[in-house]
């Protein structure tokens, strides 16, 4: 099947930013509006293809349209072509759902930003590079998406970059991703020397005559570079200094859409990984790794936006692990990374409506009581949180108990393992988000009499409505029937297969809401039943220094890779000047004194010259000489 | 046979005359022009140079040369030298010191290795070769044998030096034609100018040399009404030369005064 | 006397031009050295023509003279220009190759 419209859904979103970094600060007063109204658009033409999609058979469903033909260079040809499929699809509308929700979220939160229109510029920029980034048909596609979201996600984190922190923290998630974007340039090089073709087509069709080591390479390079955009260990440093861009940007690049690239990406390229079993282990344990590293940090965090980024990155290592799992997983943790999308960006959204009553204190001990002035937000971001910790019949239930009883079907130590780190995670995600949630909305008020806490505008509540509305509903959507798994079983071929079944169902969702009940009893114990401070006691044990400092990452990353990376750069610098430069200027040095002793026999005066010539008849005639002697 | 051979090779006894009388004379006046320190004295003492040289090629029969270096070369050559000398200012003698360190100590000495080596090669390329001499060739006289070269196994080249005179002609032409960049001031421009320079000392003209009873001579200058000679009234060209007289001689004696 | 002792003469000559050319400044001075080595060449030649019996070394003589008297034609034109630029007739003053 072919579409015509494909195009569109990059075009309007594309076109909305070129017309406002183009227009300047004539835009200034219709900017957001435009910008806002094309992303609404291509939501629109999202949800016609969907329909089209629905309305055809379970084989029929992908369409592709071919732009141009892109790279064309002996065998190897790629044509920049676009494909809609049920995987894509998903993205497809929440990507330009949620990202339009926040479109219209960010009209009220950034109003008193002078420059709102560069704001709108670059949240369309993002969705045109993220739709690109889920509708490529081949990795080179693919690529140019993902660096465009690095671009996007780049600028808007270092939107206020007035303030140098803000701009190196925008810098460390650029260098951090470009790490993991080597991973997937060598993964689309390697993939191109040993099978010929960069295409998914392609490489699906090529997988299974290629070596398995060649895949297991691709695929380690291709987790490479869903670690560095998804904030996975050990490339997951910068997600928490990322939460220096505005509060919409934190819930649509950083929580909702862009970070899930990496599951997208692993999801996409499903007949790699199940050729490659080795890379695949990697993956879930990865995944496994990560959502107990970023849930332990969320336990010590106070800014409520950098413990949701913790959070998220946590989340995130659900959906690895559950990609990771293989057949089993993929759908769900697509599911995964949809609820989540809900949920998350609606904390977020929340956790910005909080801060804009805050007069933008982002310190969760300064808050306290907030229920009573911001009900809506709280409603909202309880809901979220009901659905995170995984409380039935809310979304996160279903995605996230999925995950661990695959997790614990992946059979032996390997399942024992990543399903035990999957419970564990549970437990530890109902903490740190109760605590959030009692440190923000309950107890007894911490903050200054100068603020004024107020519920947010409309246009800021609404979005959040919706999201929670999602948050409570997409659970039982997307698994009513199988639905989700049925519909995406054409692309990564899900196996629901349960043989040899560790634990059944309701087994692990009872265990689970046992371990999440006592994470949930533990914080309002520790932090409901008594007083909190509201500054960050000092006298703590060693194990909560530790997970404050993000788990040491940043002192490894210092340690590891940038004292010795600027010790070799001395070194390097240092032998650039002496050995590289004192060779060249030694080679200036004598090219000069030659060219000066040289040039004092050339004194400009006729007659010196004159006396060459008669030298030299000299020596003919001495050679003369000598030769008839 | 052997005699015959000798007799050949050897010149006769009044060219041997000849050539040891003007040979040294012909040296020492190419020394004396390389010395002298105006360039006159050089030109007179090249010209002499260039006649005892024709006078060698009579004596070798070569008679046309002998008289085309007489016309050419002394005759319009050596006038044209003496014309430009004039042109350029006489009086432009050369300062004898050297500028270019050790160039002159190294020119002579090249130039005497220069000349050892050539006479020692002269020596050896020379010596024990037969002297056929010119009778047999120029039994029709000089000339017509020359001619005869000349416009058959030469003819090529004659025509392209031919060519080259022409062209050197234009060239000559070329070069020394003055482009005037303004207008030749008038006699009304010169005389505004000399009011305008500041100074009036200059404005009624120069003072002419000396003009006295007893003598008048350009090479006098002029007596100042407070009876000090002035330079200014003397062209700079006789200045140049010395050939300038002391005017003390000619002023009047000091009135009463010691009477 | 031997005809080869007009060689001599002329490789003297020649040597006492070169010195000439080197030595002196006056632009003038120089065109006459340049002149005499050409005069000493060209008694050579007629002497080479008298030993070698031919007449080819004085048909070579004749056309130097014709090439010298290009030569001084051209060459004091190109004096009396610099000179009327520059009113000097030293070849030291026109040292514009290093300057």
């Amino acid at each position: 099947m072919t579409s015509n419209s494909l195009v569109y859904l990059i075009a309007l979103p594309l076109f909305g930013s070129a017309v406002l970094l183009l227009a300047g600060r004539r835009s200034d007063r219709w900017g957001h509006i435009l910008a806002t109204v094309l992303s609404g658009s291509a939501f629109v033409v999202g949800l016609v293809q969907f329909a089209q999609m629905l309305g055809r058979s379970n084989d029929q469903r992908a369409v592709t349209q071919k732009l141009f033909s892109w790279i064309s260079v002996g065998t190897f040809k790629v044509d920049a072509s676009l494909m809609l499929d049920q995987l894509s699809i998903c993205f497809v509308l929440l990507i330009t759902g949620v990202g339009t929700l926040i479109h219209i979220y960010s009209i009220a939160y950034m109003s008193h930003d002078l420059d709102r229109r560069r704001f709108f510029a670059y949240l369309n920029l993002f969705i045109a590079a993220m739709l690109l980034l889920v509708l490529g048909d081949s990795y080179l596609n693919l690529y140019v998406g993902w660096e465009g979201v690095g671009l996007a996600s780049y600028l808007l984190i270092g939107f206020w970059n007035q303030k140098p922190a803000y701009a190196t923290a925008a810098k460390k998630a650029f260098v951090a991703n470009r790490v993991g974007d080597l991973g997937l340039s060598l993964a689309i090089m390697i993939s191109f020397a040993t099978m010929g073709t960069v295409s998914f087509a392609g490489v699906k069709e090529q997988a299974g005559h290629a070596s398995t080591g060649a895949l297991t390479a691709i695929g380690i390079m291709l987790l490479i570079a869903a670690t560095g955009k998804s904030a996975q260990f050990p490339l997951q440093a910068w997600l928490g200094d990322a939460m220096a861009g505005p509060t919409p940007v934190s819930a649509l690049i950083h929580a909702a859409t862009m970070v899930t690239a990496g599951v997208y990406l692993i999801t996409r390229s499903n007949f790699i990984f199940d050729a490659a079993p080795t890379a695949q282990l990697l993956v879930a344990i990865i995944g496994a790794i990560t959502l107990l590293f970023g849930a332990i940090i969320g336990t010590a965090k106070d800014d409520i936006k950098k413990a949701l980024a913790a959070s998220t990155m946590s989340q995130i290592g659900y959906m690895v692990l559950g990609a990771g799992l293989g057949p089993a997983g993929y759908a769900f943790a697509i599911m995964h990374l949809l609820t989540h999308g809900f949920f998350k960006a609606g904390m977020f959204l929340g956790a910005g409506s909080v801060m804009h009553g805050m007069d933008d204190e982002v310190n969760m001990r300064r808050y306290g009581g907030l229920r009573k002035f911001m009900p809506i937000t709280f409603a909202t971001f309880g809901l979220g949180y009901l659905a995170i910790i995984g409380v039935p019949p809310f979304a996160g239930f279903y995605s996230k108990d999925k995950i661990i009883e695959v997790a614990f079907n992946a059979g032996g130590i390997k399942g024992i393992t990543l399903g035990g780190a999957a419970l564990l995670g549970a437990a530890i995600t109902a903490f740190y988000m109760t605590r959030v949630v009692i440190l923000t909305f309950a107890g007894s008020k911490r903050w200054d009499d100068k603020a004024h806490p107020h519920e947010s505008p409309a246009l800021m509540w609404l979005p959040m409505v919706l999201l929670a509305v999602g948050s409570v509903t997409s659970g039982i959507i997307f698994t009513h029937g199988n639905s989700l798994q049925n519909w995406l079983a054409p692309v990564v071929a899900t196996s629901p297969a349960h043989e040899g079944e560790l634990l059944k169902p309701a087994v692990v969702s009872i265990l689970a809401l046992v371990l999440v009940l006592a994470g949930v009893g533990l914080a309002i114990m520790k932090y409901l039943r008594k007083p909190v401070p509201s500054e960050a006691p000092t006298d703590v044990s060693i194990f909560t220094r530790i997970a404050r400092r993000d788990l040491l990452q940043d002192d490894f990353n210092e340690a590891v890779f940038m004292r010795p990376g600027q010790k070799l750069t001395e070194v390097l610098v240092a032998t650039d000047e002496l050995l590289v430069d004192g060779a060249v200027r030694g080679v200036a040095h004598i090219t000069q004194s030659t060219g000066r002793t040289l040039g004092m026999t050339q004194t400009g005066f006729v007659r010196s010259y004159a006396m060459w010539i008669l030298l030299g008849a000299i020596g003919l005639l001495a050679t003369i000489w000598v030769v008839t002697l | 046979m052997m005699n015959l051979a000798i007799e050949v090779s050897k010149t006769s006894t009044p060219e041997s005359v000849l050539f040891w009388i003007l040979g040294p004379a012909c040296v020492l006046a190419a020394l004396g022009m390389v010395l002298a320190k105006k360039a006159v004295h050089s030109a007179i003492l090249l010209a002499s140079v260039m006649i005892i040289l024709a006078i060698f090629y009579i004596a070798q029969d070569a008679l046309f040369l002998g008289i085309v270096q007489v016309v050419v070369y002394t005759g319009a050559v050596m006038m044209l030298f003496l014309f430009i000398l004039m042109l350029v200012g006489v009086d432009t003698s050369d300062s004898l010191t050297e500028t270019i360190p050790f160039l002159r100590p190294i020119a002579i000495l090249s130039a005497l290795g220069f000349g050892g080596l050539l006479i020692t090669l002269i020596g050896r390329a020379t010596l024990g070769h037969p002297m056929v001499g010119l009778t047999e060739v120029n039994i029709e006289g000089n000339v017509p044998a020359l001619s005869q070269l000349l416009f058959s196994k030469y003819v090529w080249a004659f025509e392209v030096v031919s060519a080259l005179l022409v062209t050197a002609a234009l060239g000559a032409m070329v070069l020394a034609h003055n482009h005037r960049l303004v207008a030749r001031p008038t006699q009304r421009d010169l005389s505004i100018a000399r009011f305008r320079t500041g100074s009036l000392a200059t404005a009624a003209g120069l003072p002419n040399p000396g003009v006295y009873a007893l003598h008048n001579a350009v090479d006098v200058p002029a007596l100042l009404p407070d009876g000090t000679p002035s330079d200014a009234s003397i062209s700079a060209m006789l200045v140049a030369r010395g050939d300038v007289l002391e005017s003390l001689p000619f002023q009047l004696p000091a009135k009463g005064g010691d009477e | 006397m031997n005809a080869a002792n007009y060689l001599y003469v002329s490789a003297l000559l020649f040597s006492i031009g070169a010195i000439g050319v080197v030595v002196r400044r006056n632009a003038i001075v120089v065109f006459m050295c340049i002149e005499l080595m050409l005069n000493a060449s060209n008694l050579a030649f007629v002497t080479f023509a008298r030993i070698n019996g031919n007449l080819d070394g004085q048909v070579i003589a004749f056309f130097t003279m014709v090439v010298a008297a290009c030569e001084v034609v051209v060459g004091l034109a190109i004096i009396v220009t610099i000179y009327r630029s520059r009113r000097s007739a030293s070849v030291d003053d026109a040292s514009l190759l290093k300057r």
